[in-house]
């Protein structure tokens, strides 16, 4: 059985060249990077050269970048790092649990939180963020794309609104990195994080920008790495990945790889849609990056879809990866106004670089065939359907 | 193996659901583990009287925890599938309800009905398996002559499941499968052992689920404090069969009949709750004695290996989990099947509205209903 995997929102395959650059920092060139002699300085090296090129990726300053462990602690490291008892932050309705639940725990340490909303396509107002400004708000912490849907947020927008009421911005820009380009001077944030893993580095690494000048309190306190923002040795054949999946991400746009990523995903969803009644893509009208496209299924329950199509060898998701069987409605979907059954029947299907145009063909074999089959078997409207 | 079938297997993460597995594996069958998650056992943890953690409990992550390594090791597909809100609407709401009017309600009973044979069964044929097997003790068998799918009573009678599992229709029977019910607890883990599976020797759950350590009213209290709802006020009167009032009691939920204890009155000889009165909210006790009945009604009853009552049949009936059938005559009340009368050759004692009446013609299953 062919398997396809159509889940780069959860994860991404270490792409064969980072692998290859990544290697011989297992065992070759083991030293660590804060080490005098030759072995330290070899790693030392092959650690700035990768900040220079994650630098470039992000359009700022090596000595702005912070390797962290992934997206979480990028997150968390800024909106910790940046707020006290008192302060007052602004985030979104529909941020990565990385974001939501460190504001959470900003509230039980003394702060105040302000959740925006987003409209029926997911996007957040500008202006909302303007409301919510207030004398004591210290940071703004809103996506640059949502792990779910897609929909890029106008983050511009917000980033100069940030600049006027000289107000920290954070922006998440996990599932943005490696997918559109960025530049965090045109977005105008002070911080923003990415993760290794979603982009064809291996899991364990990200990184964080830090705008120079800002203070930024560490998570951990050891050793004086990454400018004591960051205690611990390094996680050198991580930040050797990361490294190359930017320098891949940088040569990928020029060769335009994310129109031709949009492209498959476009047929995808179009000829899903074109095969299938009630059904629809959420997010519809907003900007998306290339790669994700949420569609719902009405009368389907969506885990079982993610079963039945893993059975058959295609990979999808319900919405973020979760393994502990949690089957919360989607807080992204619900705050986008969908009611809890149809984010239920929500599928999100995320392409990586490795796809090809014969994956979507036998995806487009499986989908259609596997919603009628569940709508037929459905307790909701099938022929199976439960009396009261 | 002549005929591989796709088989989910219900598994939770136990000795006798991961043995069902390892053996349908064995048998050359594509099978499909599936744990179902039912209840967040930290959700009330922190309420008063209910413990931090909870461990070692169906639907706790140790349980997935094992469930997820028994199909590792033995090589199938493996999922977890939430139905917390159908459980908590169709078993938690009613188990609450139950109680609070006065009866002693069965929970595995209603979890069988709308979750396993029901909920699991639909998940399975979506998923593209043709039979759901569970590790329950009973055996289920297609009896040519009658047209009907029968349940029956397990080798291993100490570890009899067909009281919980009388309310599966004939539909849900011909799906199912009960690989265990030729064999015994000790049989069973000695497969195990074979099949090496790491939790051959972990110990059997006992007690109600979602109900950790067992105290079904501190339970209620912190279910419905959660909700924000306040316990009903079901205070009322201590009342003798002749009905003279002796006393007063803090709520119908305490009781159920035949308890002894915790009455709070001191008389000469022992009392016992006859009948909890969920209208007036009187709990009405006595002795020994008066607890000795006759007949039941039993409603909402599911029959299994007979279409109808036609005729009053004699049967055995089994009026509670550790009861050893009785012999009676069953009879049908009206017109339809759904309500029936059950009338001992003996008169049985404590026979407590809310459990369920099994009726039994030897090994064979009759059916059963909510005794009312």
């Amino acid at each position: 059985m062919p398997r396809i995997y159509l889940d780069n929102n959860a994860t991404t395959p270490t792409l064969p060249e980072v692998l290859d650059a990544m290697h011989p920092y297992f065992g070759e060139h083991f030293g660590n990077a804060s080490s005098i002699h030759h072995h330290g300085q070899e790693t030392r090296a092959a650690v700035e050269r990768a900040r220079d090129s994650v630098a470039s990726l992000l359009g700022c300053r090596p000595a702005e970048i912070v390797f962290t462990s992934g997206g979480t602690e990028g997150d968390n490291l800024a909106i910790a790092g940046l707020t006290n008892a008192g302060d007052h932050v602004i985030t979104s309705s529909i941020e990565h649990h990385a974001v939501l639940h460190a504001c959470k725990h900003l509230e039980e340490i003394g702060c105040e939180v302000t959740y925006v909303p987003v409209d029926g396509r997911g996007l957040v107002d500008p202006d909302d963020v303007r409301r919510a400004l207030r004398s004591n708000t210290k940071l703004i912490s809103i996506m640059m794309a949502n792990n779910e849907t897609g929909v890029v947020q106008p983050v511009e927008g917000i980033g100069e609104i940030a600049a006027e009421a000289d107000v920290y911005f954070h922006t998440d820009a996990v599932q943005a990195a490696g997918k559109v380009p960025i530049d965090v001077n045109r977005i105008g944030c002070d911080l923003l994080s990415i993760s290794g893993h979603k982009m064809h580095a291996p899991q364990g690494v990200g990184a964080l920008y830090v705008r120079k000048g800002t203070r930024l309190e560490p998570l951990f306190y050891g050793g004086r790495h990454e400018r004591s923002r960051r205690a611990g040795t390094e996680n050198v054949p991580g930040i050797v990945a990361l490294g190359k999946a930017a320098e891949s991400a940088r040569q990928g746009f020029e060769r335009g790889d994310d129109q031709k990523i949009a492209a498959l995903r476009d047929r995808l969803q179009q000829g899903i849609l074109a095969q299938t009644e009630e059904a629809g893509v959420n997010g519809d009208g907003a900007p998306r990056v290339p790669n994700t496209s949420n569609i719902y299924f009405d009368h389907i329950d969506g885990e079982a879809m993610v079963i039945s199509l893993d059975l058959k060898g295609l990979a999808v998701s319900t919405g973020a990866a979760c393994s502990s069987g949690a089957n919360e409605p989607s807080h992204v979907l619900l705050a986008m106004g969908l009611r809890a059954d149809r984010a239920r029947a929500s599928i999100r299907f995320s392409l990586g670089k490795q796809n090809t145009a014969e994956d979507i063909d036998i995806a487009l074999a499986l989908v259609p065939e596997t919603v009628a089959r569940l709508r037929e078997l459905s307790p909701v409207c099938g022929k199976h359907a439960i009396k009261a | 193996m002549p005929n591989p079938q796709t088989i989910a297997v219900a598994m939770s993460g136990g000795v006798d659901s991961s043995t069902v597995a390892a053996m349908l594996r064995a048998e050359g069958h594509n099978v499909i583990g599936l744990t179902m998650q039912l209840w967040n056992q930290r959700r009330l943890a922190g309420h008063e009287g209910m413990p931090e953690q909870v461990t070692g409990r169906c639907c706790s992550l140790d349980d997935v925890y094992d469930a997820r390594r028994v199909a590792e090791h033995i090589g199938i597909p493996y999922y977890v599938v939430n139905h917390e809100e159908r459980f908590e609407r169709d078993v938690v709401r009613p188990f609450v309800a139950e109680y609070l009017s006065g009866r002693t309600p069965i929970p595995c009973s209603l979890c069988n009905n709308h979750l396993k044979f029901d909920q699991l069964l639909v998940v399975a044929q979506q998923i593209g398996a043709d039979r759901v097997a569970t590790g329950h003790y009973a055996r289920v068998e297609y009896d040519e002559n009658s047209g009907r799918w029968l349940l029956k009573r397990p080798t291993d009678r100490s570890k009899d499941q067909t009281y919980f599992l009388f309310g599966l229709t004939q539909e849900q029977l011909s799906r199912t499968l009960f690989p265990l019910g030729g064999m015994t607890k000790p049989e069973v883990r000695e497969l195990a052992h074979k099949q090496g599976l790491a939790l051959a020797e972990k110990p059997d759950s006992q007690e109600i689920c979602f109900v950790p350590g067992g105290d079904y009213k501190r339970f209620i209290d912190a279910y419905l404090a959660e909700n924000g709802e306040a316990l009903p006020d079901t205070a009322g009167e201590l009342v003798t069969e002749s009905g003279e009032v002796i006393g007063e009691h803090g709520g119908i939920h305490n009781f159920t009949v035949g308890q002894r204890k915790g009455l709070g009155v001191a008389t000469g000889s022992p009392l016992y709750v006859i009948q909890i009165n969920g209208a007036d909210k009187q709990v009405i006790v006595g002795s020994d004695e008066h607890l000795y009945s006759r007949t039941l009604r039993a409603r909402r009853v599911n029959l299994i290996s007979v279409e109808d009552l036609h005729e009053p049949i004699q049967v055995s009936v089994k009026i509670r989990h550790r009861h050893e059938p009785a012999s009676a005559m069953l009879e049908k009340v009206g017109d339809d099947d759904d309500e029936v009368l059950v009338t001992f050759d003996q008169p049985q004692r404590a026979i407590t509205p809310g459990q369920a009446a099994v009726f039994y013609a030897g090994d064979i299953v009759v059916g059963g209903g909510w005794i009312s």
